[in-house]
């Protein structure tokens, strides 16, 4: 599956869309491929603040949880309700199926993230191994 | 060494084709100062009329016959057969926890049916597959309520059980979770209502009643759980004597229910194993600890069993845990499942009215003299009630101990407050006879002072 | 109703069809109980009360409950019945070979369920007086003492329920004595081969908890060690023999790099089935240990509990036990002392799980030195046998000599598709319970087996027989692996509708 080129991306495996100052974030399709079938998605509530690489919730698949890493810095001003109960939308979609939304304190830290180019190659690298 | 399958020759061929001489050869990984040279120093090998000789001589010196009024925690009830003839097939005794789910269906469909008796006992939406115990289960329950709450103070009620609340104090001092003990109102035996309200703060995290609490006095759940909630807490109710269920309404207002079901068919084995369980509100079942059995489908559309939420659970989150239990007590939560299917609907309450029946019975023939006197006499109670006596505890027990009863468990160690008190339990296994020897043992005081 | 029920005639079912030792054989459907309920229905009845009938509801007032709790209502034939059909879709030790690693799966004694159910034993009261309780406490007291035997450590306690109850409490002690040297330290030390227990219980008494990564070999890299230990380390937490079935050889040195800075060897005792009568963790610098008695002494697993995790210390750390403590006064009676000032305090009520104190002690005795130390040798002997029995064809991560267990991994079968976990699900097929899948995480695809000493030459050459089919087929014909288990009553179960809408209690259906 071709990567989006509009994202920029995490090695923590999470996108994010960026639209002014709102920074909409989830995971990659390769994340969601790895984890398996995603039972439970753990998030944040609106207004509380999230930081660039720390963690803003976690995602669970059947065996596994996994934390899920902020690309910025800032606070949230939505999150998608509807995964409590439809967790399966990220195995469906992984692009469509967006976790928050993030008002963003300093968005400059998008240039540090990775583009598509350099998410593959990222991704190309870890499954080298 | 009759448990191992093996001949001398079948050994031989063995080592042959792992290519040592002797099995000792394996151990020389460990270095040589450290391996044994001697045998242990323990007791020869029996055979096995000799096993039973010896605990048989261990059950002797234990005294028997004698009739018993102790509960406090630990209840003598009736344990029809069927509960061991079935706990005793080794499908059920010798099989491990159900993660292999194709052949693990029998524990996996047991738990199901365990949960589901302890949700409609208890009038919570979800029980989990069991915990230790009683004790265990209510300190758990407490960090549960911390993790909800995102708070850390916990208020207790000092009519929980002693050694319940001895549990908790361990578990929350070494995480720095603070803990408050409320006294009971004297009248009543129950949680003093004003005390509780004042000791509740914005860091609340939960309030911890047991009901029947451990005077056997039922609680006022409604009232406990509107002062509890008005300020944010959630309301722990901790229940020690199951078979209470039977007649008594079930604390449909808590949130988190800690339950010991001892008293569901185990043996009280000199205080364990029991079988813990908490149950909760559907929304509180991811900060829930312990295993937890679901209905599911198999490829071809049969209804069939797993373990499921695990990720809540230490293999998979490790350092991030809710709880770092492993096991549960699922062989007895088998015995609850067997004991409550034989009892049923009907058969719960009678036994449970009959305790009433018995309590009462012994409570008013006990006092009928002067010299004893019941304690929290207007409180709604189940099948225990608390004896204070003119006589010092100490003599009392021991003219009751030669008439071959044991009284009630001396309260003094952890309610000196309460005088010459004991606390008295009587089952439906407790006999008229019984109550009545020990109302005349009692009443023979002055003319043993004479 | 019989009319109503339609028997399908499969002339092509294909008769008597035998798999290595397994044939298949239809088993009972069975519903749940609550479906098979009517009212009325009854399977106890009481004695007559020989006491007034009292008025419930006046006595309890608004305690009183006005709707019974709707439990099922069945007779004792349908309850027998019912079980029975249960129990017969269980795999257990009674059937066979459960070579499941790091869990002990072995025998357990009938005697020992006997002398459990002794009446003096089983209705013993927790507060029955002490008087009266000296056959109850002698047995603890001679449990106690060969625990402290085998293990070559000073003092013990048997109140914790479970393994990981048990480290709970060793490491509460742990911190008890740094606490009272005046510093409670910050951080436990938990190599990358640990059970996810170990971190999980370093975390609840409050440490940090620290990684040890683990060297080539598996083991722990003492050199990494050193690096890491400092002032602030309250302790180790290592298991010995390791997860993946190696004994630490440079225990002395890693004992001697933790004390050299005041900080404790910690050993979680789920492998003690390799040492027991063979060597003492006592002797090799361990100051704290748990033991699994479901485990090593042979208690029943029972489905996933009742366990019992006695913890045994060094005198240094005996101050600081659970309270109370088993103690024999100058009249020669024995009981409990509560009187311990410096006690972590207590981590159950009454004093733990007592029956499986007797269950253990009874299998003690029934080795004695001799049988302890050929049931050790035993085990180790099986875990090498199918090791050098299978080692051509599944990959050895580790060559390391191995002790109660072996450690593979599914890396040649992978290369086909085919993963640890599916070989698990295929020896079912082959009427075997599984090994551990994926565990420990140090290997890629790990299937840990641990035989212990009660299989026979026979079982054991039959589970080698199936294991090296199982190649073959992964070679041939992946996807029969794959979609194993095929001789199962229920086909692989969805675990992720499971989780994602959660049906955990039964419900009658509306109307």
């Amino acid at each position: 599956m071709a990567l989006p080129t509009h994202l920029h991306y995490t090695k923590e495996h999470e996108w994010i869309a960026v639209d002014g100052k709102i920074g909409t974030v989830g995971i990659t399709d390769y994340a969601q491929s790895t984890l398996g079938d995603i039972v439970f998605v753990d998030l944040p509530k609106v207004g509380d603040s999230v930081t660039a690489h720390q963690t803003f919730g976690s995602v669970e698949s059947v065996k596994a949880v996994s934390d899920l890493y902020s690309p910025v810095s800032g606070t949230v001003t939505a999150i998608n309700a509807d995964l409590a109960t439809t967790p399966d939308k990220v195995n469906e979609d992984a692009y469509a199926a967006w976790m928050i939304k993030v008002e963003m304190a300093n968005p400059s830290e998008q240039d540090a993230l990775l583009t598509a180019a350099a998410y593959e190659a990222f991704i190309a690298e870890e499954t080298g191994k | 060494m009759r448990y191992l399958p093996k001949s001398p020759a079948e050994r031989a061929v063995m080592l042959e084709r792992i290519g040592v001489r002797t099995a000792d050869e394996l151990f020389h990984v460990i270095p040589e100062e450290y391996r044994l040279k001697r045998d242990l120093k323990i007791p020869r090998q029996m055979g096995e009329s000799e096993i039973i000789e010896y605990f048989r001589n261990a059950a002797a010196q234990n005294g028997s016959g004698y009739a018993s009024f102790l509960g406090a925690g630990c209840y003598r009830h009736y344990r029809p057969v069927v509960i061991d003839s079935i706990v005793q097939r080794g499908e059920f005794l010798t099989s491990y926890t159900p993660y292999q789910a194709e052949i693990t269906q029998g524990t996996l469909q047991a738990i199901f049916e365990f949960q589901t008796m302890i949700c409609e006992l208890t009038g919570m939406d979800v029980a989990n597959a069991s915990m230790y115990d009683g004790s265990t289960g209510a300190s758990e329950a407490v960090l549960m309520a911390a993790r909800i709450t995102g708070r850390s103070h916990s208020v207790v009620a000092a009519t929980v059980h002693p050694e319940y609340r001895e549990v908790m104090a361990t578990a929350s001092q070494h995480r720095g979770l603070p803990s408050t003990t409320v006294g009971y109102d004297a009248e009543t035996g129950r949680v003093n209502l004003d005390l509780l309200q004042a000791a509740i703060t914005d860091d609340t995290a939960c309030v911890l009643v047991q009901s029947p609490n451990f005077f056997g006095v039922v609680e006022d759940i409604p009232a406990i759980a509107a002062i509890a909630h008005a300020k944010g807490a959630l309301l722990i109710v901790s229940i020690a004597e199951a078979v209470s269920l039977g007649v008594v309404r079930p604390p449909v207002e808590a949130d988190i229910v800690s339950l010991e079901a001892q008293s569901f068919g185990v043996a009280m084995s000199y205080g364990g194993p029991f079988c813990g369980v908490i149950a909760t509100k559907e929304k509180f079942i991811r900060q829930m600890p312990g295993r937890l059995a679901g209905q599911t489908q198999d490829a071809d559309g049969n209804r069939g069993f797993v373990l499921t939420l695990a990720t809540r659970e230490q293999h998979i989150r490790r350092e991030k845990a809710t709880s770092n239990i492993c096991t549960n007590q699922a062989l007895v939560a088998l015995m609850a499942t067997v004991f409550l299917t034989v009892y049923g609907k009907d058969g719960l309450r009678e036994v449970a009215v009959q305790n009433l029946a018995k309590a009462e019975f012994a409570r008013t023939t006990l006092t009928a003299q002067s010299g004893a006197e019941a304690l929290f006499g207007a409180s709604p109670r189940f099948n225990e009630f608390v004896l204070v006596t003119e006589e010092p505890v100490a003599v009392m027990q021991a003219r009751l101990l030669e008439q071959k009863i044991l009284g009630g468990v001396d309260l003094s160690r952890w309610y000196p407050e309460l005088g010459h008190a004991t606390l008295w339990c009587a089952t439906e296994l407790n006999t008229r006879a019984q109550m009545e020897a020990a109302a005349t043992t009692l009443a023979a005081r002055e003319a043993v002072e004479a | 109703m019989a009319s109503d029920t339609m028997i399908p005639v499969e002339t092509t079912t294909p008769r008597n069809t035998t798999l290595g030792k397994v044939r298949t054989h239809p088993t009972q459907n069975e519903g749940l109980i609550f479906e098979k309920s009517s009212p009325g229905k009854r399977a106890v009845r009481l004695a007559p009360l020989d006491v007034p009938e009292v008025d419930a509801e006046a006595l309890l007032g608004d305690a009183f409950r006005v709707d019974a709790a709707p439990l099922p209502e069945v007779s004792e034939i349908e309850i027998i019945r019912h079980f029975t059909r249960l129990s017969t879709w269980n795999y257990a030790i009674d059937l066979g070979m459960y070579p499941l690693g790091s869990c002990t799966m072995k025998y357990n004694p009938r005697v020992n369920e006997f002398v459990a159910r002794l009446e003096g034993i089983a209705e013993a009261h927790p507060y029955q007086p002490e008087s009266l309780a000296q056959g109850s406490l002698e047995v603890v007291r001679e449990l106690e003492q060969c625990l402290i035997e085998i293990t070559g450590m000073d003092a013990i306690t048997l109140q914790p329920a479970a393994g990981a109850h048990g480290e709970f409490t060793g490491i509460l002690l742990v911190r008890a004595y740094h606490e009272s040297r005046g510093n409670a330290r910050r951080k436990v030390i938990v190599p990358d081969s640990a059970h996810g227990t170990n971190p999980a219980t370093a975390a609840i008494c409050g440490y940090e908890v620290q990684n040890l990564k683990s060297n080539s070999l598996g083991m722990v890299d003492v050199a990494e060690l050193e690096r890491i230990v400092d002032e602030d380390t309250a302790a180790l937490m290592l298991t010995n023999p390791s997860t993946i079935g190696v004994f630490e050889s440079e225990i002395h040195k890693i004992a001697e790099v933790l004390h050299a800075k005041g900080a404790l060897l910690y050993m979680d005792g789920a492998n003690m089935n390799a040492l027991v009568g063979k060597a003492r963790p006592g002797d090799f610098g361990v100051d704290v240990m748990h033991l699994n008695l479901h485990k090593t002494f042979s208690t029943p697993h029972g489905g996933g509990g009742p366990g019992s995790g006695p913890v045994a210390c060094k005198a240094i750390l005996e101050p600081f036990l659970p309270t109370p403590v088993l103690a024999r006064r100058s009249d020669g009676m024995l009981g409990w002392n509560h009187d311990r000032p410096q006690s972590v305090g207590r981590v159950r009520a009454f004093y733990g799980n007592y029956g499986m104190f007797v269950r253990a002690l009874a299998y003690i005795l029934a080795n004695g030195p001799d049988g302890l130390r050929q049931t050790t040798e035993d085990a180790v002997l099986n875990a090498n046998y199918i090791r050098s029995s299978l080692e051509d064809l599944y990959e050895l991560p580790y060559t390391t000599a191995s002790m109660h267990e072996v450690v593979f991994s599914d890396r040649r079968q992978a290369a086909r598709g085919v993963k640890t976990g599916d070989i698990a699900k295929r020896i079912i097929d082959y009427g075997f319970h599984p090994f551990t899948v994926s565990f420990p995480m140090i290997v890629s695809g790990a299937l840990m087996i641990e035989p212990t000493e009660s299989e026979s030459k026979e079982e054991l050459d039959l589970f080698i027989d199936a294991m090296r089919a199982i190649a073959h087929e992964a070679e041939k014909t992946p996807e029969l692996v794959k979609n194993a288990p095929h001789s199962t009553r229920v086909s692989r179960l969805d675990e992720a509708t499971a989780a994602r809408k959660p049906i955990l209690r039964w419900r009658p259906t509306a109307g």
